[in-house]
């Protein structure tokens, strides 16, 4: 974990340099929403707020939005109805719905009623951030991607091949997929959990840091030999794949 | 009724008095048909004799008169009527005036042609019942003929007073025993009803009192002390999970209070100084908040079911692929992590809280199954074994293991051993691992693997029906 940038954590809005995002944040919790708006204010994006799932629905129904973060208990309307009801609508707006309830099956239901990603409170606002920031970019039209580039890594995803500078880098399975997940979402950071949930398919809390020894496997085969550094330790809040000068 | 009231209310309403009340009464209906019946057929059977006798002296009359005519009937009579015998004789002529026989006079309540019972005086005063058949002769004469039926009748009033005594005796008899029985039964459950009062009221170690007799209340007595100690075992454990929970709890709850403290404290206006506070006091309550979230699955998993998360698939595969996952780590740590797992038995299980499981068990292998000594090579193993009707998912390490009597601490619900408080992680894992192998009919034993913790999961195979 040599490669950690120090204070990239501080400024993630400069670091992830994702284009500004218009947010809808249905929640009751008056002290949650205002925390989210100013929250996401300051990562550079515009948050509207609905205290009720009625208000939230004709909204979100105006289409105007990136992402919509949807409690799913709310006053009026229930979280998963309003999520139906828009996706019955023909809104595909990327959803991220925010539950206390945190179980497998819970997380199921969710994703079931329309939900793009499901995140148990509490939670860490950088956890939430870079899954919003993941979320809009799924939704952007993604034309049938063959390969990933940053800098001078190169990952190839019908031949399934890695290379740096030209030279062909050797990977396992699992490492590959590590690699082409951080590399679809180059420029944002990913979190431990999105990493597990979205790499491995595990919907626990591994109790030590098992991850980071993934990722300090993998950058010790893309990162060692190379001068400038790709794969970042982002404080606090995960890893980025990033070519530092552009 | 004054005297019984003090037996109190409750013992008229008790069950055993309504019982034996009821089977009295329907005794007494049965024995008082019987014995009217008897009575009856006694009765008819007496009278029907002394008719009998009537009609065959009639009948001897009839023929008398036709053979030699009404003097020589008159004569018989004579000689017949006895003043104290049970022949009742009274011959007269065409005025009605008597000729002979015993009878005074023509008794009142007979017509002249039909029979009947009457009364007649035998002395003064000596009112007595008789049955009597008349006979009209040719030549305008009549006979009377008549049997004393007195003792019949007194015998038959004696009979009806032994019946009535006895009734009243039995329903007297059978409602005291009642009355006892609902007694005796109601002191017992009072003492029950009491316990239950006093168990109610917040003493759980006070029991049913047991009177020894073997019976039916005893051995009501001895359930409910049963479920009472159920129920104090239960308690007992309650107690105990909410105290680990709130030691689990507070201590990272007071460590998260102090580094605040420390923060404000320390940081004297140097805004880096606050900010590495903030940083790890966010630290600390992720940790509070793992805990947390490892306790309510806990909790939930002992509560629940598996409603409908559950799925077939091969166990090989997913033990593979958790070992994989932990592999860089152990390597990390200088252990050496082998996987020896084929495929080819499938459980019907919830496969997230299975790779939990695993993923807990290799977890736990990986902390705390370091050699001892220094010098020593640590290895994991991890093995499937397919067995007939289970699998048995094995984590061996060469570490200290844990003491016999601590094993089977370690699996109960939200205990933490000591050696886990001081490592990372919740402490919880062991616990997490029993509660899904009990959610999924399985069990999980810790052995001693000499050195080191052989840590079993044992799920069941799935069936072939469902595995396809």
């Amino acid at each position: 974990m040599q490669n950690y940038i120090a204070d990239e954590g501080r400024d993630l809005t400069v670091a992830g340099r994702s284009k500004s995002m218009r947010v809808l944040v249905i929640e009751d919790d008056r002290e949650t929403a205002q925390f989210l708006q100013k929250s996401l204010k300051e990562s550079g994006h515009a948050a509207d707020l609905a205290g009720d799932g009625e208000t939230g629905l004709s909204l979100a129904e105006t289409g105007v939005y990136d992402v919509l973060i949807v409690d799913r208990m709310l006053p009026k309307l229930d979280g998963l109805a309003v999520v139906k009801s828009l996706r019955t609508g023909g809104l595909r707006t990327p959803v991220l719905i925010l539950s206390a309830l945190g179980e497998v099956d819970d997380r199921v239901k969710g994703l079931r009623a329309g939900g793009d990603d499901y995140l148990t409170k509490p939670y860490a606002y950088t956890e939430l951030l870079a899954r919003i920031e993941a979320l809009s970019r799924r939704a952007a039209p993604e034309e049938q991607v063959t390969k990933y580039v940053v800098g001078d890594l190169v990952l190839d995803r019908l031949s399934h091949r890695v290379s740096r500078g030209g030279e062909a880098i050797v990977l396992q399975p699992r490492e590959y997929r590590l690699l082409e997940y951080l590399m679809k979402n180059a420029g944002q950071v990913v979190t431990r959990t999105m990493l597990l949930e979205n790499v491995w398919d595990y919907h626990f809390d591994p109790q030590t840091n098992v991850i980071d020894v993934h990722v300090s496997r993998l950058r010790s085969k893309i990162d060692k030999s190379f001068d400038k550094p790709l794969l970042h330790t982002v404080r606090g809040a995960g890893y980025m794949v990033r070519d530092g000068a552009g | 009724m004054t005297v019984l009231d003090k037996f109190g209310a409750s013992v008229w309403t008790s069950t055993p008095f309504r019982l034996a009340a009821l089977s009295i009464a329907a005794f007494l209906v049965t024995a008082a048909g019987i014995a009217g019946f008897m009575f009856w057929q006694t009765n008819d059977l007496l009278t029907e004799q002394v008719l009998a006798g009537l009609r065959a002296e009639v009948q001897e009359m009839r023929h008398m008169e036709a053979a030699a005519g009404s003097a020589s009937v008159a004569a018989a009579i004579k000689a017949r009527a006895r003043p104290e015998g049970p022949g009742l004789y009274f011959f007269a002529d065409k005025s009605g005036r008597k000729q002979a026989g015993n009878l005074s006079r023509q008794p009142p309540e007979l017509s002249s042609e039909g029979g009947g019972t009457f009364r007649y005086e035998r002395e003064p005063g000596d009112e007595r019942l008789a049955v009597a058949l008349p006979i009209s002769f040719s030549d305008g004469t009549r006979l009377l003929v008549g049997r004393d039926i007195e003792e019949q009748r007194v015998f038959a009033n004696h009979m009806r007073t032994v019946f009535l005594l006895g009734f009243g005796l039995l329903s007297a008899a059978g409602l005291a025993g009642g009355l006892g029985a609902g007694r005796l039964l109601l002191n017992r459950i009072d003492q029950i009803n009491a316990a239950s009062r006093s168990i109610m009221a917040g003493d759980l170690s006070r029991r049913v009192p047991v009177a020894g007799s073997q019976d039916e209340l005893d051995g009501l007595a001895g359930n409910l002390n049963a479920m009472l100690d159920r129920i104090e075992q239960l308690m007992g454990g309650m107690r105990e999970v909410s105290d680990n929970i709130a030691h689990d709890l507070k201590t990272p709850l007071s460590r998260l209070r102090n580094r605040a403290e420390a923060t404000l404290r320390d940081g004297g206006g140097d805004c880096d100084a606050y900010r590495a506070g903030l940083e790890r006091i966010i630290e600390e309550a992720d940790e509070l908040i793992k805990t947390f979230n490892a306790m309510l699955l806990v909790a939930r998993l002992e509560a629940g079911a598996l409603d409908g998360q559950a799925e077939a698939f091969d166990i090989g595969g997913l033990v593979r692929d958790v070992a994989e996952f932990y592999e860089p780590l152990a390597d990390e740590q200088g252990l050496d992590l082998t996987v020896e797992a084929d495929d080819g038995a499938r459980v019907v299980a919830n496969r997230h809280l299975v790779n939990q499981a695993v993923a807990n068990l290799i977890d736990n292998a990986i902390k705390y199954g370091r050699p001892e000594t220094p010098d020593a090579v640590g290895s994991i193993r991890v093995t499937l074994r397919i067995l007939t009707e289970t699998v048995e998912i094995a984590v061996e390490d060469l570490g200290p293991g844990i003491s016999a009597d601590d094993r089977e601490r370690a699996l109960k619900r939200f205990v933490r051993l000591e050696a886990s408080r001081t490592k990372p992680g919740t402490g919880l894992g062991l616990s997490l691992v029993a509660a899904v192998a009990r959610l999924h009919h399985g069990t999980v034993r810790l052995e001693d693997n000499a050195p080191g913790l052989r840590a079993v999961l044992v799920l069941p195979r799935a069936r072939q029906g469902i595995s396809a």
